[in-house]
């Protein structure tokens, strides 16, 4: 206790060099603005500026991309409650309640409870990060090739059959991300794989130019001509933010709720954000006193996902860091960025690099504080934001995506790349796949291959070491049971057609 | 050959699958297999191209009839997806034939033409916005090395 107070001390100092502090404020203020640009997610925006933190040193770069993911976030809310228009999906939820708010004028309001939700629940969720993340680092030590490989091929599946849509897709996604993580040379025996010949794709696939092109090109395939995006005409000031006192009351304990479930589903690698926000919307309507409110402007709608979404937030960064295994796409995007600057995240990173760990946390909690400064006097900026057309701002991000990519290794081939995960991703997101499982499988694919192999190696190539090792057996179970849940409600689906509860909430 | 929209779009995924694991199968085969204790490079590859097969089958076999999906509600749209593509494609050929201006010029210039909303004039002077935003951005503010003119 005593301990992780005196390592936050030392976090905060870390975060507040000024330096430091300069990349944070510009992580956040740029990915506010992004997130509040029309169809531009938390994905994008971290991809598009990905490539930027490659020329600065780890510890602003990771403080940086931190910020660009939570500014992206508050921002994605502001375009989700003032247009109805979720850009990042796990505001879908928050759209039910939040653009009827808008259409009754309390548009503004709805944007001030979800600024004191998300700040309240990423407060939860740093404090429960701070406390939890060195005991998981005492855990993680006993892991071995053996455990590691099985909790990745947890994360894996828990990412690929617990996000919204069909379970196999998501399967199917997160192999096809794993293969494409294969891509280059082999790091045990170094032969070349799947290069076909070409030089540039001997150092493996680039996560930046394969992000941009899921997430950015395929995008733009999918919503051109096609979406109508109608500018917003609604006008928020800054104190229309305020919530009366009757709305505080009536939003006080969904916002604690929805920090509950946040936290619980933080903690279990895999399960995406969007799923988190379903559930503690779902959770806020089940015990509601008059169910019917909901979808026409309740506040606790509003309320309750969001905080999910932020405690989740927060709360993920704890498998991301202490096991390497990123909970979300977001996470394995992080993930990535810090593999490329040579930390290995893990069990040794809290010990190796105190200095990025306790300055990520405190810089979380700065990035929070600078997010309400910001956001209260800028909505007049960000509504305005709001009336960029389409037409306009797909050109642009085209133009920023390629001149990103171009500039991680200076070389115009990483740009076809762009070009071909583009039409790569616009084939499956039309076929329904979902496109976050493949950048977790392609994070993950290098590192769970070599943990596999070295687990083969060290077992001479007996696979039930997986079931003799009392901690791997356990993970092995709880994959199992996975596996088997998804069997059970496959087969209950066949039987009788009756919708999910979150299948059903979409379909409003 | 029936637009994609007209089929059911589990069967096609199913088949898409299929195709794709059985290609990485084949390639992988080229690789050295190696033994659990010892796996060659081609050993990983091999397992994720059959588990791809196998996932495919799955999809196809579980497909719900007459579920055709997002795909019914996109119609085929050549104007957008050859502006877009064709942007980004844009970018790598003048990037190289002509530099960063006449790249970053005919790339913004040729996405935008992609809207049906948007008219040559409109996309000429984003274009032109974006191309000194970009200039100035990239080259002036963050040193970045492509030249401006060039020619191969």
């Amino acid at each position: 206790m005593g301990q992780a107070l005196h390592d936050l001390w030392y976090g905060f100092g870390v975060a507040l060099v000024p330096n430091h502090l300069m990349w944070s404020v510009f992580g956040v203020l740029l990915g506010n603005l992004i997130g509040v640009l029309p169809g531009m997610g938390a994905l994008t925006a971290i991809s598009m500026l990905l490539p930027l933190t490659y020329v600065i040193a780890p510890i602003p770069a990771i403080l940086m991309l931190a910020g660009i993911f939570y500014g992206s976030m508050y921002g994605g809310a502001i375009g989700a409650i003032l247009l109805n228009l979720p850009s990042h999906p796990p505001h879908a939820v928050t759209c039910i309640d939040g653009y009827p708010m808008t259409q009754q004028g309390r548009g503004g309001a709805a944007l001030g409870v979800t600024m004191m939700a998300s700040f309240f629940a990423a407060s939860v969720g740093i404090l429960i990060m701070i406390f939890l993340s060195p005991l998981l680092e005492v855990v993680a030590f006993k892991f071995g090739p053996t455990e590691i490989s099985a909790i990745m091929l947890l994360g894996l599946l828990a990412g690929a059959t617990m996000s919204r849509g069909s379970p196999l897709k998501g399967v199917a996604m997160t192999i096809f991300g794993l293969f494409i993580g294969a891509v280059g040379t082999d790091v045990i025996s170094g032969t070349q794989r799947y290069n076909f010949g070409i030089n540039e794709l001997s150092d493996g696939v680039d996560l930046a130019a394969l992000s941009l092109g899921l997430f950015g090109v395929a995008d733009f395939l999918v919503t051109i001509n096609r979406k109508v995006i109608k500018a917003s005409d609604a006008k928020v000031r800054m104190r229309d933010m305020r919530p009366t006192r009757a709305e505080m009351k009536q939003a006080f304990l969904p916002m604690l709720r929805g920090t509950a479930v946040g936290c619980l589903f933080g903690a279990m690698p895999g399960t995406g954000p969007t799923i988190t926000t379903f559930i503690a919307y779902a959770l806020e309507r089940k015990i509601a006193k008059d169910p019917s409110r909901f979808g026409k402007g309740a506040i606790e709608g509003v309320a309750a996902p969001e905080a999910a979404a932020h405690s989740k937030t927060q709360v993920d960064f704890i498998p991301t860091m202490s096991l390497g295994i990123p909970g979300d796409a977001v996470m394995a995007l992080l993930l990535g960025a810090l593999i490329i600057k040579g930390i290995q995240p893990g069990p040794q990173m809290i010990s190796e690099h105190p200095d990025i760990f306790w300055g990520l946390i405190a810089s979380f909690w700065i990035g929070n504080v600078l997010l309400i400064i910001l956001n209260v006097p800028m909505i007049g900026v960000w509504v305005k934001l709001l009336q960029v057309p389409y037409r306009l701002l797909y050109p642009s991000a085209l133009f920023f995506i390629c001149i990103g990519v171009y500039s991680t290794h200076n070389s115009l081939f990483d740009v076809i790349e762009v070009a071909a995960f583009g039409v790569v991703g616009a084939i499956f997101l039309a076929l329904d796949f979902p496109m976050a499982p493949i950048v977790l499988g392609y994070v993950l694919g290098p590192l769970l291959e070599e943990n596999f192999r070295r687990a083969m190696l060290l077992a001479r190539g007996n696979l039930a070491v997986y079931l003799t090792r009392p901690i791997a057996a356990w993970i092995i179970g709880a994959c199992t049971l996975l596996i088997l849940a998804q069997l059970y409600s496959y087969a209950r689906r066949t039987r009788t057609p009756a919708p999910l509860p979150a299948e059903e909430l979409l379909a409003e | 050959m029936k637009p994609l929209r007209q089929y059911n779009k589990d069967r096609v995924s199913g088949v898409v699958l299929l195709v794709l694991g059985i290609a990485i199968v084949a390639q992988g085969l080229e690789y050295r297999m190696g033994a659990l204790t010892r796996m060659g490079a081609g050993f990983i590859p091999v397992v994720l191209g059959t588990l791809l097969a196998l996932v495919g089958v799955a999809i196809w076999v579980t497909a719900e009839p007459g579920d055709f999906g997002t795909a019914k509600s996109m119609p085929t749209e050549w104007r957008g997806w050859l502006c877009v593509l064709g942007g980004v494609l844009a970018f790598v050929v003048f990037g190289i034939y002509g530099g960063l201006v006449p790249a970053t010029f005919l790339s913004v210039f040729i996405a935008a033409l992609g809207d049906r909303g948007s008219s040559v004039r409109v996309a000429a002077l984003l274009a032109a916005g974006i191309t000194v935003a970009g200039v100035l951005i990239f080259v002036y503010g963050l040193s970045m090395t492509f030249p401006l003119f060039t020619w191969g």
